[in-house]
């Protein structure tokens, strides 16, 4: 093995919310998610880095952790790995220690820790930015001598940021001998916690460190934003502001896409014979997948406040706010992070658990994460808003984005009281964990804000143009085969097998008022819910007149349904498990069938259960 | 574990973090307790004679609590704090 070849294995240790994953993205050019709370990285991640001597690094990414005790299972990922334990993975033959510059005591007394384990180390003060402008001041030098390792300052969030981590792993030596595993390694005991902390106070008085006082604006910041009132108020007020932004600001870029995706299906009649090619693009592509597309603004609106959210601080703050409501149902205060993030997409939520010590606990957040609405629900809502709810405004108030918020509320409602019902049925213990640290403000960083939208519009529209177009194809095939008998009077989908299956269906499905168009547009809604969306529009394509075709999906529910059905079909999706990729995870995080089968049992039952009772009540209300 | 059970274990004149009020600062004496809880409060800085300074508290049971600790700051539930005895 010469050194142009040879790998070295680098593991990137360090507490929580450090800049890890910023560096490890710096390096390998990796897009791994990155914000400003705890938890974020919940397994390990492998990167492959070649430095510009062409030596390469395998760099692995670890969640985050205190110490190499661990209390919660990502925990327990770092620890492993560092010593070597993990099945197939080669011990790492180098730590890079990452310290956030502004909270070097922790950092120190962990790196302590980490030297034990006997592997050559390099100590990162990364954030080196926010430092040097508030005022931190360490003699690095005295540092590197006092600890026997390399201190190097960095910055991950600016290109060229890690330079100087580059060039001293250049320096180490790649080891001929393969690291051992650590036998003789021993769990540290509280005596030695306690003697670490006082080690590194020592050592930070030996390389002249000294912290500038807490920022009198942070300090006001966070008296009013962690007041029990003012403080609920803002969060109040932010959540509903985010809400009508999604509704109000989208309009004119979805008209926009609207009017092109219109054209754009008239081009093709124009243009094609009629046929079934001409019916499978217009009826199928076009109008499935284009009716997907039309919610981009509104999902790249939300995602561009989330991503802002998420970098600045304020999250952990909420889950201070709210951690009274989660404890009073017998959730972990850990449960915020893992439920805020469902909120995007269930699966990073479910996965995010993983932070939450206590088992029962973790399993109820767990079975609950689905009922937070993900952004793939958001074009089955906004459609039927845009359907149902007329354009009114109330002062300040949009009551389409009143609408929206109810129903994000709904889910949030009734996922704290089914935690309520799984701690009256399995009690527990009251002492849930919260112990979460909270970050410092921080100013989004508006490069990675554009990148992370980015990121997300692409996501977004490969799967309009991968599953979602694939799901449209199929679906038109089975909504126009077989063709119907001659003599036939209803439109030719109703003789299709998707048509006959829809009226199979909807025999169960009438109680709850939905029509079989809405059965057949359930079922490709399984593999992903916005194909929901995507498969009513190829539905009303494939049955309607020549007029219904050239009308937006939203005016031609409107005009079929009735506000009983809309308003059923929307109580239908704040509960119903319509996610296979969900399940998969569920199945994956607890070990077995017995939880994704629960949680789609469950699901379902409130579904209906909600379907029914909204449409019974507008009915008798609405007349 | 209870606060009753805590009670036990500290010399009973001991004042806990709870009886601050938001805004007082203290140096914490010792955490109770020997448990997964106990030992992650001292990991994250809770040691004998760091300097301890509440910074918010939630109505409408002082619960949970914001804790400025060696310059950084945890949110702790109110049974995570019982454990801090201070001076
Ligand atoms: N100003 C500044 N922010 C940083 C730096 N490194 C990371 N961040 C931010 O710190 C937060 C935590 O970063 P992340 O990589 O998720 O930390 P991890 O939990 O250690 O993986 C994010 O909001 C980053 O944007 C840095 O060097 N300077
Ligand atoms: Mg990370």
């Amino acid at each position: 093995m010469n050194a142009e070849t040879a790998e070295l294995r680098v593991a990137f240790v360090g507490l929580p919310n450090c800049g890890k994953t910023a560096l490890f993205n710096r390096l390998t050019g990796s897009r791994q998610k990155v914000a400003n709370y705890p938890g974020v990285t919940v397994e390990r991640k492998e990167g492959v880095f070649a430095a510009p001597s062409g030596r390469r690094y395998r760099l692995l990414d670890l969640p985050g952790t205190y110490s190499l005790k661990p209390t919660t299972l990502d925990e327990a990922i770092t620890r492993d790995v560092a010593l070597g334990r993990v099945a197939q993975e080669p011990r790492p033959e180098t730590i890079v220690l990452v310290a956030d510059a502004t909270h070097l005591p922790l950092s120190l007394r962990l790196a302590l820790e980490v030297r034990r384990l006997g592997l050559p180390m390099v100590m990162v003060l990364n954030m080196s930015d926010v430092a040097r402008r508030r005022g931190f001041a360490i003699d690095r030098e005295a540092l590197s001598r006092e600890l026997g390792a390399p201190v190097i300052e960095t910055v991950a969030t600016r290109s060229g940021g890690a330079d100087a981590l580059i060039a001293e792993l250049e320096r180490l030596a790649v080891p001929t001998q393969p690291a051992l595993v650590a036998s003789a390694w021993q769990e540290p005991t509280a005596e030695d916690v306690t003697a670490t902390h006082a080690e590194a106070a020592r050592l930070l008085e030996l390389s002249g460190y000294r912290e500038p006082l807490r920022s009198r604006a942070v300090a006001v910041a966070d008296r009013i934003l962690m007041n029990p009132l003012s403080g609920m108020l803002i969060l109040a007020t932010l959540l509903f502001f985010v809400f009508q932004a999604v509704f109000s600001w989208a309009a004119w870029p979805m008209d926009l896409i609207d009017a092109g995706v219109t054209a754009l299906a008239e081009l093709v009649r124009g243009a094609l014979p009629e046929g079934p090619l001409r019916s499978l693009l217009a009826d199928g592509v076009i109008a499935g997948v284009g009716s997907v597309i039309v919610f981009l603004p509104q999902i790249v609106i939300l995602f561009a406040f989330i991503l802002a959210l998420e970098d600045s601080g304020y999250l952990p703050r909420a889950a201070y706010l709210l951690d009274r409501v989660m404890g009073s149902v017998g959730l972990s205060g850990r449960a915020f992070i893992p439920l805020l993030s469902s909120f995007a997409c269930a699966i990073p939520g479910i996965m995010a658990t993983r932070t939450i010590p206590n088992l029962r606990d973790r399993i109820v957040t767990i079975l609950v994460a689905p009922l937070m609405t993900c952004s793939a629900r958001l074009p089955v809502y906004a459609l039927l808003i845009a359907a149902f709810i007329p354009q009114r405004e109330f002062g300040v108030f949009n009551l389409q984005g009143l609408v929206l918020f109810v129903l994000y509320f709904a889910g949030v409602a009734s996922a704290l009281l089914v935690a309520w019902v799984a701690k009256l049925i399995a009690g527990g213990q009251n002492n849930h964990l919260l112990m979460l640290e909270l970050p410092d403000y921080q100013w989004p960083n508006w490069r990675n804000l554009a990148l992370g939208l980015w990121e997300k519009t692409r996501v977004f529209l490969a799967r309009a143009g991968g599953i979602i177009l694939a799901l449209m194809v199929l679906l038109w095939f089975l909504s126009t085969y077989p063709a119907p008998p001659v003599g036939a009077t209803g439109a030719a989908i109703e003789y299709s097998f998707a048509g006959q299956l829809g009226k199979a269906l909807a025999v169960v499905l009438a109680p709850i008022g939905f029509n079989w168009q809405i059965a057949i547009a359930l079922i490709p809604g399984l593999a992903a819910r916005e194909v929901a969306v995507g498969a009513l529009g190829t539905v009303y394509a494939l049955s309607g007149d020549e007029e219904a075709v050239t009308t937006a999906l939203s005016s031609v529910i409107a005009s079929e349904w009735g506000l009983p059905t809309g308003l059923a079909l929307l109580a239908w999706y704040v509960f119903a498990p319509q996610c296979l990729a969900t399940l998969a995870v569920v199945r994956r995080e607890t070990n077995g069938w017995r939880y994704p089968l629960l949680m789609l049992v469950y699901l379902f039952a409130l579904a209906y259960l909600a379907a029914f009772v909204t449409y019974r009540v507008t009915l008798a209300v609405a007349g | 574990m209870s606060s009753e059970a805590l009670q036990d274990a500290a010399p009973p004149e001991s004042r806990r973090l709870t009886a601050l009020a938001v805004g007082e600062r203290a140096r914490v004496a010792l955490v109770l307790a020997d448990d997964p809880i106990s030992r992650r409060l001292i990991e994250v800085g809770f040691v004998p004679g760091a300097f301890i300074e509440v910074i918010a508290s939630m109505w409408p049971a002082a619960d949970p609590l914001a804790i400025r600790v060696g310059g950084s700051t945890f949110a702790l539930r109110r049974h995570e704090a019982e454990r801090i005895v201070i001076t």
